[in-house]
């Protein structure tokens, strides 16, 4: 019973995780039809920001914000020099520019700050509450992930349905050429959803290495599950990305805690395979319409 | 000479395998005359050379992207290692390579089946999840596949008529790197003439057909999923063949050598070479064995230490990739191709010429023609298209 609600807790937390990334993934998606490969490198990247300014002896909170930042400004660069070329042009040379990306990322990271693994640390305590005599799975570091994530996404629902921004993002996201027509200037459109999604990368990288080690490749296995997350609930649809991310969470969750988690990945991939073969839109999507 | 000119425009069959003749002769003279290093590093050449063959007929010819392919690559090389225990292991190479093939394509279908339903980033993803989730197979079934140590490998010597062969052959005794390459390189010219057929046939021009427009396609009478599934396929058959070549190689199956950046380096040699070009993928092949040397040296003399110069390479890659897909996406044999198409259209008569000069995407090869741009105007050569404007 104890390890039931503890593989829950732990796959919850874990599930927000992946939702915030998912999110990040759908919300460049949803504006450039781009499948962002290069997302777990760039916010490999901001954790390493941080960590400098870690070491340089500065509070955890300075690093945090600096990250984000970074993460903001990558984002937002990248869409506007590298990625603009290659939008609305044949998907799969989008593709392949991203995981270009990902390895350019990979390869700066690692000869900058080098290939080895390094702790980082977390802000809040990352042993399990006490109840009763017993210690539960959630963490405060873990309390903190939640709220972070839910202050995160409940910040974007804002931009998104009361802000005048927010509305012109749609709109750019929704049909490019009547929003240009009705004067939304849709180039900087894309590039602000490129930075919050950006951002929001950074936060799950941020989340992911508290309180744990940071190394180039420490975000490889988190890139398949946010795309899972985001597939699961159909690519298009933030509130499917964040679903989508919980379920993931919960399930990887038992299949670590119960099965052996060397086996996680294979999970993910048949859960991945399940999902395009029953509903190949996500469990999100409407029927497609009938080309032929 | 007539004769050979119009067979060789004939019979497509004849032609590849004039080719592949032509090559064994270059590999054995290139095998006898190199080092047991280089032969080493040939090898290796060899087996990114079939794995990059067989991903760049699924990305160029049919538009799909895998980062599967190391994944699958260490499908068929733990095949191979399972297969080959111990010295005295009783089961022929051949079966063993055809044993690794087989393995992997019974994953490429799993895989294919659920994924090339759909297109472009779904592949990609899922195989993206493969690349990630085969090494922690091997990690989770230690007794049987060895753990993080990975299962040795042991190569039976080579049979008395091969020593005699060979040594007919090239006038000195087969060394072991020596057997290693020429198996290597002979799986590749099977693998090259088996793929360069297959995408000049029925099935190579459906895949071409559904990486162009899939409605045209569907209105045609193709199934979109099977010809999608088959390109994944015979893709993963040649990643199979590829992994069993490197179990030999490098007498090793372990999850350390098939990382996320094998598969994403392979893509890398892909597009470097040309989206569907064979030679463009060996090309690629290459640079990936002999450039890492010459980048990291570069790297050293530039004062950082040697883990981080062996990054160098890697990144190098990476760059090229962004910059190719930004300035030429159709890769350097795609760019080589555009040159020569506009040297032989500046010898045409010049109204022709200023008919073809729009020609900032060169005019595709008909037999190996690279990812789809942007609309053409006319997919037609560019020297015999005369539509006056």
């Amino acid at each position: 019973m104890q390890q039931l609600i503890n593989t829950a807790l732990g796959g919850l937390t874990l599930g927000m995780v992946y939702a915030a990334f998912a999110l990040a993934l759908v919300l460049i998606w949803r504006s450039t039809r781009v499948v962002n490969f290069a997302q777990a490198p760039m916010a490999m990247v901001t954790t390493f920001v941080a960590l400098v300014i870690l070491d340089a002896g500065y509070s955890y909170w300075l690093g945090f914000a600096a990250a984000l930042l970074s993460g903001l400004l990558l984002g937002a660069f990248l869409e506007r020099v590298v990625v603009r070329p290659v939008e609305g042009g044949p998907e799969i040379n989008a593709v392949i520019l991203t995981l270009g990306l990902f390895i350019v990322l990979h390869g700066v990271a690692a000869v900058v700050f080098g290939n080895s693994y390094r702790s980082f640390p977390a802000p809040f305590g990352i042993r399990g509450f006490e109840v009763g005599d017993r210690t539960i799975a959630l963490t405060g570091f873990g309390v903190f992930t939640v709220v972070a994530v839910l202050v995160v996404m409940l910040l974007l629902v804002a931009l998104f349905r009361f802000t005048d921004v927010g509305l012109r993002m749609r709109a750019a996201a929704f049909n490019q050429e009547v929003a240009r027509l009705l004067g939304v200037r849709v180039g900087r459109m894309l590039t602000l959803g490129w930075a919050l999604a950006s951002l929001v990368g950074s936060l799950a990288g941020l989340l992911i290495a508290g309180g744990s080690l940071v190394h180039p490749s420490y975000m490889d296995s988190v890139v398949v599950y946010g795309f899972v997350a985001a597939v699961l609930g159909g690519l298009d649809s933030p509130v499917g990305a964040v679903v989508g991310g919980l379920l993931l969470g919960l399930s990887l969750s038992f299949v670590s805690g119960y099965v052996g988690s060397g086996l996680v990945a294979l999970a993910a991939l048949a859960i991945l395979m399940a999902v395009l073969t029953l509903r190949p839109g996500g469990l999100f999507a409407q029927a497609p319409a009938r080309r032929v | 000479m007539r004769a050979v000119a119009r067979l060789w425009s004939s019979s497509t069959l004849l032609r590849h395998l004039l080719v592949a003749a032509v090559a064994l002769v270059v590999v054995l003279l290139v095998l006898g005359g190199v080092s047991d290093f280089r032969r080493f590093q040939l090898a290796e050449m060899a087996y990114l050379g079939i794995a990059a063959g067989g991903l760049t007929v699924l990305t160029g010819l049919n538009g799909q992207i895998s980062l599967g392919h190391g994944a699958l690559m260490a499908i068929g090389a733990y095949t191979a290692a399972l297969l080959l225990p111990d010295r005295d292991a009783s089961v022929p190479l051949l079966v063993v390579v055809l044993a690794s093939v087989l393995a992997t394509l019974v994953v490429g279908v799993l895989v294919g089946v659920a994924a090339a339903r759909l297109h472009g980033p779904y592949l990609a993803g899922a195989t993206l999840a493969l690349a990630v989730a085969v090494p922690g197979i091997a990690l989770t079934f230690k007794e049987r596949l060895g753990g993080e140590q990975g299962l040795r490998v042991v190569l039976p010597d080579p049979s008395e008529p091969v020593l005699d062969a060979a040594y007919f052959l090239t006038g000195q005794e087969l060394t072991n790197s020596g057997y290693v390459a020429l198996l290597a390189w002979l799986t590749l010219i099977v693998t090259y003439v088996l793929l360069a057929n297959l995408s000049r046939s029925r099935v190579g021009r459906r895949w071409r057909a559904v990486r162009d427009d899939e409605v045209a396609a569907e209105l045609a009478g193709i199934d979109l999923g099977r010809a999608r599934v088959s390109a994944f396929v015979v893709s993963a058959a040649a990643a199979g063949a590829a992994g069993a070549m490197l179990a030999f190689t490098v007498r090793l199956a372990a999850p350390s050598s098939f990382t996320l950046t094998l598969s994403l380096t392979l893509l890398a040699a892909v597009v470097l070479g040309g989206l569907g070009s064979l030679g463009g993928a060996l090309v690629g092949a290459g640079l990936l064995t002999f450039l890492p040397q010459v980048i990291t040296g570069l790297g050293r003399d530039a004062g950082l230490s040697d883990i981080r110069a062996a990054e160098l390479a890697p990144l190098i890659y990476g760059v090229v990739m962004v910059l190719v897909v930004l300035v030429a996406p159709l890769g350097l044999a795609g760019a080589l191709r555009g040159v020569l198409h506009r040297r032989r259209a500046r010898r045409t008569p010049p109204d022709l010429v200023r008919d073809a000069s729009p020609a900032t995407d060169p005019a595709p090869d008909p037999e190996l023609d690279p990812v789809p741009g942007p609309p053409r105007s006319g997919a037609s050569s560019s020297t015999t298209k005369g539509t006056p404007a």
